[in-house]
């Protein structure tokens, strides 16, 4: 174990660079967000996971997020086991009939204010599911939405500018005529 | 063994159905399915997937000569129940009634599976498809079973978790520390992918069976491609055949990576974990530069591969492997001289090698327990039969020899790797499929294990149905076996040692 400790300290750390905040996904959050949002968040954020009907490969990216290279706490983003600890729902896949309740009552277990992401092509549209006897379709279809990150799954760095764009959206680092824009419609009762 | 026990002879007594390759398709009448039913008490031979059209169901056996495909009309909706007598075949039988509304007479157990009362059909992929009536079911009415006894306490679980996993319940009994009863509740997932498979060209379905399971995703489309050449008489060519196993190898070595690095960290060590998910990442690095797709998604595809693999990709997988092996071997040290994380994964969570036969349960579930099957080996499949490796097998059943499953066959796959890369044949990589009707089946292994694709194509060459069966249907039930009389705290290194897919299961 030693041997390996000392390779790792020879050689430095693989941890790369963080990505910029992705531009699109700023110009999309400048739109949403709230001040207190930004009061509340700071520079640090508490992400929930809920898969509501995914592949699972989307899962694997976003545990990726946690490896050494993108080291994803650096940013001060963590996971956290119960949504009432979450800023933040990282929703995936298409939403099943079966996942639907226990999405929505995630959500309104979440304490607000509260973004939601969907991440992956199957929350941010439905994907290949689309809607069927047994799937409902995009995550916006059970709770609203405020960012969409695309892909198939989408790949850690993007996830990762994606995450980048939401803290400094809440970090006020965006033009305050478009951080006050739109605030989010509320969730449905 | 009598003549009477060979599948062979049931096979050879039964009406065979033209157009099915590579194995024989074969119809029972209600008779024979009975005497089917009272051969499977007696006989070793294996079910390994069950499933059905509207009118008829299907199951696949295999004892150690024959694989066949047993079919038996059901124009009345009714059938023998097969899953009374070979429990793995239970929740297939409650899952075909819950999408096609086929009845299995005598059924051990007549609670839905994969219908949670949420769909606006009942029997969606039925003849009585139909609208359901009444509001949706509460999650509460879902029947588990009872446990009686005194100072048993019930613990719920799911089907929202506290990691980044699948959803999927799982209700606890226990008597203070120890498990008295695991009862897991699936189908929270499922997205009907065989409904959506159907009537859709077989490129269109691939990318279907891509997303049955993300972590298996080669296999899965290896399986289904498979299935589909067989079913149309074609074949893919040798170059993308080695391709092929170049994708399943890496997938296999990524995901083992993964489920070592995860099951340490639930025993609470760190270390191993950021190691070993430093090593995955950078083979799906490797596969992203070399396929395009980190988890190489939609690259093999019915034909042949969507890809070729350039002279410097297989440049940088050559360099992946001589990283690879010293870092992974130092590692597999350091796991097997910390009696901290020992105490954790030797003798926890136990499967018994009968269960693991009587469930016919692949991967390392089964090769941890004495079942040494391995779908590269029995049937085999091309490139395989030309490459030198070996299937390891323990007997133990733990978590720990699951582990040692795994790292023997990363260091098997490397080394398969390193085969494939010296002698890649030349030539194109994809064939177009010929669009004519037939049926084929295919076995592949996924780092899971076997996983099992049957497909009929219609005359168009398009899919008229398809049942993609993931290894983890054959190894969900022995989870509920392993954890018993275990610590309720060891349940997140027993679970992550089986990882079990959700997806590939609720489909
Ligand atoms: S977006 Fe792709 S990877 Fe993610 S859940 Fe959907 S099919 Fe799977």
């Amino acid at each position: 174990m030693w041997k390996i400790v000392a390779a790792t300290v020879l050689k430095g750390p693989h941890t790369m660079h963080g990505p910029k905040a992705a531009a699109d996904a700023l110009a999309e959050l400048g739109r949403r967000v709230e001040a207190a949002a930004r009061a509340r968040l700071g520079r640090s954020l508490s992400i929930r996971e809920v898969d509501a009907g995914s592949c699972n490969g989307c899962e694997l990216e976003v545990h990726a997020l946690g490896n050494v290279f993108y080291d994803l706490e650096r940013f001060g983003i963590r996971f956290v086991a119960s949504p009432r600890h979450a800023d933040v729902l990282l929703v995936t896949g298409p939403v099943t009939h079966n996942m639907a309740e226990a999405l929505k009552r995630t959500y309104d277990a979440t304490p607000d204010p509260k973004w939601v992401i969907a991440l992956g092509d199957c929350a941010c549209t439905g994907g290949l599911f689309g809607e069927s006897y047994a799937c409902v379709g995009a995550a916006e279809t059970v709770v609203p939405v405020d960012l969409h990150i695309p892909g198939c799954p989408p790949p850690p760095e993007r996830i990762l500018a994606g995450l980048l764009a939401l803290i400094e959206a809440a970090d006020g680092r965006i033009a305050p005529a478009a951080a006050t824009g739109v605030s989010r419609s509320p969730p449905d009762p | 063994m009598t003549d009477e026990g060979r599948l062979e002879t049931f096979v050879r007594g039964c009406e065979a159905v033209p157009g099915h390759r590579p194995w024989p398709r074969v119809r029972a009448g209600r008779a024979q399915w009975r005497a089917l039913a009272d051969l499977l008490a007696k006989t070793e031979w294996e079910l390994l997937a069950l499933w059905a059209e509207p009118a008829e169901v299907h199951v696949a056996l295999r004892d150690e000569t024959t694989l066949a495909v047993v079919s038996h009309p059901c124009p009345e909706g009714r059938f023998p129940s097969l899953g009374r007598i070979r429990p793995g075949a239970i929740r297939m039988e409650r899952a075909v009634h819950d999408l096609f509304g086929l009845l299995a007479e005598g059924r051990a157990d007549d609670r839905p599976w994969l219908d949670h009362g949420r769909w606006p059909v009942t029997a969606p992929l039925g003849k009585e498809r139909a609208p359901r009536l009444g509001p949706p079911r509460e999650a509460a009415d879902y029947g588990f079973l009872p446990v009686e006894g005194e100072g048993l306490h019930e613990i719920p679980v799911g089907p929202v978790h506290a990691g980044i996993i699948e959803p999927g319940h799982f209700r606890f009994h226990a008597n203070g520390e120890t498990v008295a009863r695991l009862e897991e509740r699936l189908g929270y997932v499922h997205k009907g992918i065989e409904s959506l498979m159907q009537g859709r060209t077989a490129d269109e379905a691939a990318r279907l069976a891509a997303r049955v399971s993300g972590d298996s995703t080669v296999a899965h489309s290896l399986a289904f491609a498979r299935a589909v050449e067989a079913a149309a008489e074609t074949t893919a060519p040798p170059r993308a055949d080695a391709l092929r196993a170049v994708m399943a190898e890496l997938e296999r070595i990524a995901n083992h990576l993964g489920d070592f690095g995860a099951i340490c960290n639930d025993a609470s060590f760190g270390f191993i974990h950021a190691h070993a998910m430093a090593l995955r990442e950078l083979v799906l690095r490797a596969a992203g530069a070399c396929f395009g797709h980190r988890l190489m998604m939609d690259r093999v595809v019915p034909g042949g591969v969507a890809c070729d693999l350039s002279a410097k990709g297989a440049a940088t997988l050559k360099r992946l492997i001589a990283e690879m092996r010293p870092r992974f071997e130092a590692l597999v040290e350091v796991y097997d001289n910390k009696p901290s994380l020992l105490d954790r994964t030797v003798t926890t969570g136990v499967t018994l090698t009968h269960l693991v036969h009587r469930f016919a349960a692949g991967g390392y579930v089964g090769r941890a327990a004495g079942r040494g099957m391995d779908a590269r080996k029995v049937p085999g499949y091309p490139p395989y039969e030309r490459l030198d490796f070996e299937v390891p097998v323990l007997i133990e059943g733990d978590v720990n020899a699951r582990v040692w499953i795994r790292f023997t066959e990363i260091g098997e796959s490397l080394r398969l790797l390193a085969q494939l890369l010296d002698h890649l044949p030349s030539g194109e990589v994809r064939r177009s499929v010929p669009g004519r009707a037939g049926e084929g089946l295919a076995i592949v292994e996924g780092f899971r294990g076997d996983v099992l694709t049957w497909v009929a194509l219609d005359g168009e060459g398009r899919v008229r149905r398809c049942h993609p069966r993931d290894p983890s249907w054959l190894q969900w039930p022995l989870l509920e076996a392993a954890i018993l009389g275990n610590i309720v705290a060891d349940f997140p290194l027993c679970n992550k040692s089986f990882n079990c897919s959700y997806s590939g299961h609720d489909l």
